[in-house]
């Protein structure tokens, strides 16, 4: 007999590992039966996980962060036992602000976030209302750093909204918001409906942002071991397999069955692939590493990145950023990940936390365990993140 | 005395913000405004600064909602999530309803408690009647694929209504799956051959 487990998701192509666990045996091996439960929303996610309703979530990278610093409408603590993937977002901008910026000479390279940023702003005026999915998100997150450290005055009436996924087209053609920051497809989906230009890969701003992890209650990994093992082994081994290269138009195929994405295989393989279309001439962008599961240690709950969210989080909040550092970095469990992953065949580093920013190039770091090359995760000011400012 | 509780409802269709509404006014609220869960929700909210609003667990909007939960929000008054800070039971009927409810800080919990009541009882209410219109739905098309499968095999054998009806019975049984499936894998291939 073995075991259910009660796994939340939205349907986003990084619910990934979560279909392929099942779908390609990865959940029998471990003597698990999935029950996949789809949530409407972030927040009905966080509700679900927080009472119970499902055992592990996926989940946006800032919310167990801003859940363990009192951030936002409930008070349920979460862990980050692994992360789901790297990267994944897009940013897009209205019909309208892509003509302006492009009649000014703008020539949209999808690579440079600094001449993108500045174009933007020049181009929007006095007023810039962004869309993103959710407070607490990478997206958020992304879209704050980048303006910040523009160096430009930003717009006087700069607001940052929330717009749910799949409305972000609908807020875009009713002059709602003037650009956007949003996981894939639905930045596509803004092109294909013809109201959006995409601008930048949520990699020209951070090349290897912490984006969805699976989350559990607090208490939970350490009331259910066994259980945890075998489900961070389950999703750890579908996240390898979806890191083959050779195995993406079979993903593409398994996502878009019916009852998982409601998305056609072809807009899911863009995300995939990094081609993307970038506006209705059909103008075509290749960028590397749009959506990462595995490569460079892409699973590893990075303290530092736990870190990094929580000092941003703090500083918007008006809290200690040291005091919100640790808070944040304790519900990030790499114990969890070297005590279940490292028997399993993951490759550990060293540490527990990096100086976030300063991998220029792939290469490799101290290893307790394998080898471990991370890929490059530049800001797009080069600057660096050093988590022993705040955690000691 | 205080002064009425300001209630948003978000909802977006008017025969179930109707119903809601009604459940609502049974209890004595009485400054009820309904939004529909389109573009702009957050701004119109806090323009109206409610201090209490209700709104559908399954609507993708309630991500707009948290929002307002933030010190930063467009709200001046930041609001929470009631069921987190109340008792159990009440927690559980409002999921089971498929309510969620966002209080304004420093509301008492029994000026809301009898609002919440109400408006669980009507969400309930609502939800259940929704599930039966679904179900009416799906037996109405489900009868409609199984009719012109029975249609097809008629033409293509030359057998009567019942036998035809027997037959995809016999198949759905041995393959043990329901006989809505094997009717649309007929229907589905039929077009294909076309």
């Amino acid at each position: 007999m073995s075991a259910v487990l009660r796994l939340g998701y939205l349907p986003l192509v990084d619910a990934a590992p979560f279909f392929v666990a099942e779908a390609l045996g990865f959940a029998d091996q471990e003597g698990l039966s999935l029950a996949l439960h789809p949530a409407p929303s972030w927040s009905a996610l966080r509700d679900m996980l927080a009472m119970g309703l499902v055992d592990a979530a996926q989940m946006l990278a800032p919310v167990p962060v801003a859940q363990a610093m009192g951030l936002g409408g409930t008070r349920a603590r979460f862990d980050a036992l692994q992360l789901l993937n790297a990267n994944g977002d897009v940013i897009g901008v209205s019909r309208a602000l892509a003509a302006k910026m492009r009649d000014a000479g703008y020539g949209f390279d999808f690579t440079d976030a600094a001449g993108a940023g500045r174009a933007l702003i020049a181009a929007a005026g006095s007023r810039l209302r962004i869309g993103v999915p959710f407070p607490f998100s990478m997206h958020m997150e992304l879209v704050h750093y980048w303006l910040e450290h523009l160096g430009v005055a930003l717009p006087e009436d700069l607001e940052i909204r929330t717009v749910p996924p799949p409305m972000m087209a609908e807020a875009l053609a009713e002059n709602e918001i003037d650009a956007f920051c949003v996981g894939e497809p639905w930045g596509s989906a803004t092109v294909e409906a013809g109201v959006g230009d995409l601008l930048l890969p949520g990699t020209a701003i951070w090349a290897f942002a912490p984006e969805k992890v699976l989350a559990v209650r607090s208490g939970w990994a350490d009331e259910n071991p066994e259980l945890t093992g075998k489900l961070m082994r389950m999703i750890w081994r579908a996240g390898r397999w979806l890191g083959e290269p050779g195995n993406r138009n079979l993903v593409s195929d398994i996502l878009a069955a019916p009852g998982r994405l409601p998305i056609s295989a072809e807009v899911i393989d863009r995300a995939l692939s990094g081609r993307l279309i970038l506006n209705a001439a059909g103008e075509v962008r290749t960028t590397d590493h749009l959506i990462t599961f595995h490569r460079g240690a892409a699973s590893f709950p990075w303290k530092s990145q736990a870190a990094w969210i929580a000092t941003r989080l703090a500083a918007r909040h008006g809290q200690d950023p040291a005091e919100a550092a640790r808070a944040a970095a304790a519900s990030f469990r790499t114990d969890l990940y070297r005590l279940h992953l490292g028997a399993a065949g993951a490759d550990l580093p060293e540490r527990d936390s990096k100086i976030e920013g300063a991998q220029a190039a792939e290469g490799p770091v101290s290893a307790a365990r394998g080898k471990v090359i991370l890929l490059a995760d530049p800001f797009f000011d080069r600057r660096i993140f050093d988590p022993t400012e705040v955690l000691r | 005395m205080d002064t009425p509780l300001s209630i948003v409802i978000v909802e977006k269709d008017q025969d179930r913000a109707r119903m809601i509404v009604e459940g609502l006014r049974a209890v004595g609220a009485q400054d009820i405004a309904v939004f529909s869960d389109d573009a702009g929700l957050a701004r119109r909210i806090a323009e109206r600064s409610p201090d209490l609003v209700l709104i559908d667990i399954a609507s993708p909007s309630r991500d707009v909602i948290e929002e307002l939960t933030l010190a930063s929000s467009p709200m001046e008054r930041p609001v929470a999530m009631f069921v987190d800070r109340s008792d159990g039971a009440l927690t559980q009927a409002a999921i089971e309803a498929g309510v969620s409810a966002y209080v304004v800080d420093g509301m008492r919990p029994e000026r809301i408690k009898p609002i919440l009541d109400a408006a669980i009882a009507r969400f309930r209410m609502v939800q259940k009647m929704r599930a039966e219109l679904i179900a009416t739905r799906r037996a109405l098309e489900e009868r409609k694929v199984i009719d012109r499968a029975k249609g097809l095999l008629m033409a293509a054998r030359g057998i009567d209504e019942d036998a035809a009806y027997a037959l995809l019975r016999k198949t759905a049984m041995a393959q043990g799956r329901k006989i809505v499936e094997v009717a649309q894998a007929l229907v589905t291939a039929a077009e294909l051959l076309k």
